[in-house]
């Protein structure tokens, strides 16, 4: 399974498989106060590749999927997306967010959720209802299209939120724990129909986690991240077979020695934090 | 500080583990019981006050068959429906204006901070003041009239609405804030997409205390100007010590208080069912 290409903080490497980046992190570095919270981390988002990051709570996740959406001000380093080179947020690539459970608007229905990024855009009123259907179908919803968040179970909610960033075809696809609240056996649902999505539309996909096994799943790349200060601790390569499922994947040996390879990574440098 | 909060833990388990049967019975539908009950307890109130009110000066305290036979009366000679819908001009007026004039206030004092610093001083010290020390001040400039009551229930309902609709405006999630930068909304659409309905249940709350507010400063108003509608029924059948036509006008106003807060609440349900827990 020695398939991973590990690379040092702050060696911007062009992406394995001489992927194009959809978007790079050069140096990125954010404090919270006095806290450095991010310490030089370079990431780069391989297009058309589901690339996870994992870490433990704290390390920063959150932070940098929010510096690369545009939600917070990176303190140095840059964000690069195709040729353009900026110091977040200014110009940014289609992308789009999936945030944690709870972030439907209450007020507006499933269909009013879902057209929100076309509305904004100012797309007309037949484009969108077209949209908003093809994607809600993408999710397997449709027909809940009249009914409000509070009528849905937290794993439809998740599926609308999914839903609201698809529906403007975005380039890269931003998931923060989208899954973390849902539970077990509707987080496997999920797993199934977001590998189905990733299979059909092939986003560039960033999600954020601190499932080791939810992120092998997944990915082609898992990204581990470490804490105080975060930082960028290696990435693995994931040459599981596609198409998955949570199943396929699960019983591969090879499941079993990246979820080994990256724990071992993980608590190794817990271990490591804790005694310095 | 830990043993404080293993404390409250271990009672926050005993607390719980005993209503959890009694969650699961409660959802038998009580309703009809409840309703039983409550009629019961409105029935005996009346009784009670019938019997203990038969023995006692009819200047202190009349039996609910005398209001009822005034009541009657005062429908009949049409002074009950003039009075009502007097006082109801004043309150609707009153209110409206207030709301008006409030919501977008109040919604205008959370988005600009310039305002936020005038406006603060002006709000502390009048909400501070009883607002009743004012009544004199309206009649001394709007008279005896009809402008005068409006102008009181129009200052007793304004503050709740205005600092309702501002905590409403200033309260809105953060996560929304997020998803609708994510999104790219313009400061205009952040506004209209979720600043304004995270406002709708705070909006409503403050229409509900509102209304209360309204409704008692509709009595002052009547009081202190030239007791008109069911204030000014109030007091002259008190003057009069015709106590059992006194106590008509009363109910009418407990009736109307009742009647617009339930609807309110019903309104609220129906406009913003998400607010609901
Ligand atoms: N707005 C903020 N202000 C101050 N500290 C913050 C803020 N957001 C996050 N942090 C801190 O930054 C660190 C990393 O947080 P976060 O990115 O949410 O981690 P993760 O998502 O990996 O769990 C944490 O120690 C957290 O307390
Ligand atoms: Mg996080």
């Amino acid at each position: 399974m020695d398939g991973d290409v590990s690379t040092e903080a702050g060696a911007a490497k062009p992406s394995r498989r001489g992927g194009v980046p959809a978007i790079s992190c050069e140096g990125v570095t954010k404090r919270f106060g006095s806290e450095l919270i991010l310490d030089g981390v370079s990431l780069d988002l391989t297009k058309g590749s589901f690339t996870s990051l994992v870490g433990p709570s704290g390390c920063g996740k959150t932070t940098l999927l929010r510096i690369i959406a545009g939600l917070e001000q990176a303190d140095s380093g840059d964000l690069i997306t195709g040729d353009a080179k900026s110091s977040s947020p200014g110009v940014r690539p289609s992308l789009a967010v999936v945030f944690q459970q709870g972030s439907l608007f209450p007020w507006k229905s499933v269909r009013r959720n879902v057209a929100f990024g076309l509305e904004l855009a100012g797309v007309d009123r037949g484009t969108i209802a077209e949209r908003v259907d093809r994607t809600l179908e993408m999710v397997h919803l449709t027909g809940t299209a009249k009914k409000f968040p509070y009528q849905l179970s937290g794993g439809m909610q998740q599926r609308v939120g999914i839903a609201r960033a698809l529906a403007l075809d975005p380039d890269i696809l931003l998931m923060d724990e989208p899954f973390a609240s849902v539970d077990a056996q509707t987080r496997e649902e999920l797993h199934d129909e977001l590998l189905e999505i990733w299979e059909r539309t092939r986003k560039s996909v960033l999600f954020v986690t601190h499932s080791i096994d939810e992120a092998i799943v997944l990915s082609d790349e898992v990204v581990v991240m470490g804490a105080r200060p975060g930082r960028i601790l290696r990435r693995f390569d994931i040459d599981l077979p596609r198409p998955r499922t949570e199943e396929s994947a699960r019983i591969l040996p090879a499941f079993a020695d990246l979820h080994h390879d990256i724990r071992q990574l993980l608590v190794s440098s817990t271990v490591d934090a804790f005694n310095a | 500080m830990t043993k404080v909060a293993d404390e409250e833990l271990r009672v926050e388990v005993t607390k719980r583990s005993p209503t959890a049967p009694s969650s699961l019975r409660r959802t038998k539908n009580v309703a009809p019981l409840k309703w039983a009950v409550r009629l019961t307890a409105v029935a005996v109130f009346f009784v009670a006050w019938q019997i203990y009110a038969s023995g006692i000066s009819p200047l202190l305290l009349v039996p609910p068959s005398a209001i009822l036979a005034a009541a009657g009366h005062m429908i009949a000679d049409g002074q009950l429906g003039t009075d009502t819908l007097l006082s109801l001009e004043a309150m609707v007026t009153g209110f409206g204006l207030a709301l008006l004039i409030s919501v977008p206030l109040g919604l205008v004092w959370a988005r600009y901070r310039v305002v936020d610093w005038v406006i603060q001083p002006f709000v502390m010290a009048i909400f501070s003041t009883p607002l009743i020390a004012l009544v004199p001040l309206y009649v001394l400039w709007f008279g005896f009239g009809f402008m005068a009551k409006v102008a009181i229930i129009g200052s007793f309902s304004f503050f709740p609405l205005l600092l309702n609709t501002y905590q409403g405006a200033i309260s809105v999630d953060p996560m929304y804030r997020d998803v609708a930068k994510a999104f790219r909304a313009t400061d205009r659409q952040t506004w209209r997409h979720v600043v304004l309905p995270s406002c709708i249940p705070y909006i409503a709350a403050g229409i509900n205390i509102s209304l209360g507010h309204a409704l008692t400063g509709m009595i002052i108003a009547e009081f202190y100007t030239n007791a008109s509608g069911l204030g000014g029924l109030v007091l002259n059948n008190a003057d009069t010590f015709q106590t059992a036509r006194m106590f008509v006008p009363i109910f009418v106003v407990m009736a109307l208080g009742v009647l617009l807060m339930s609807s309110t609440r019903w309104l609220k349900r129906k406009i913003a069912p998400w607010a609901e827990r």
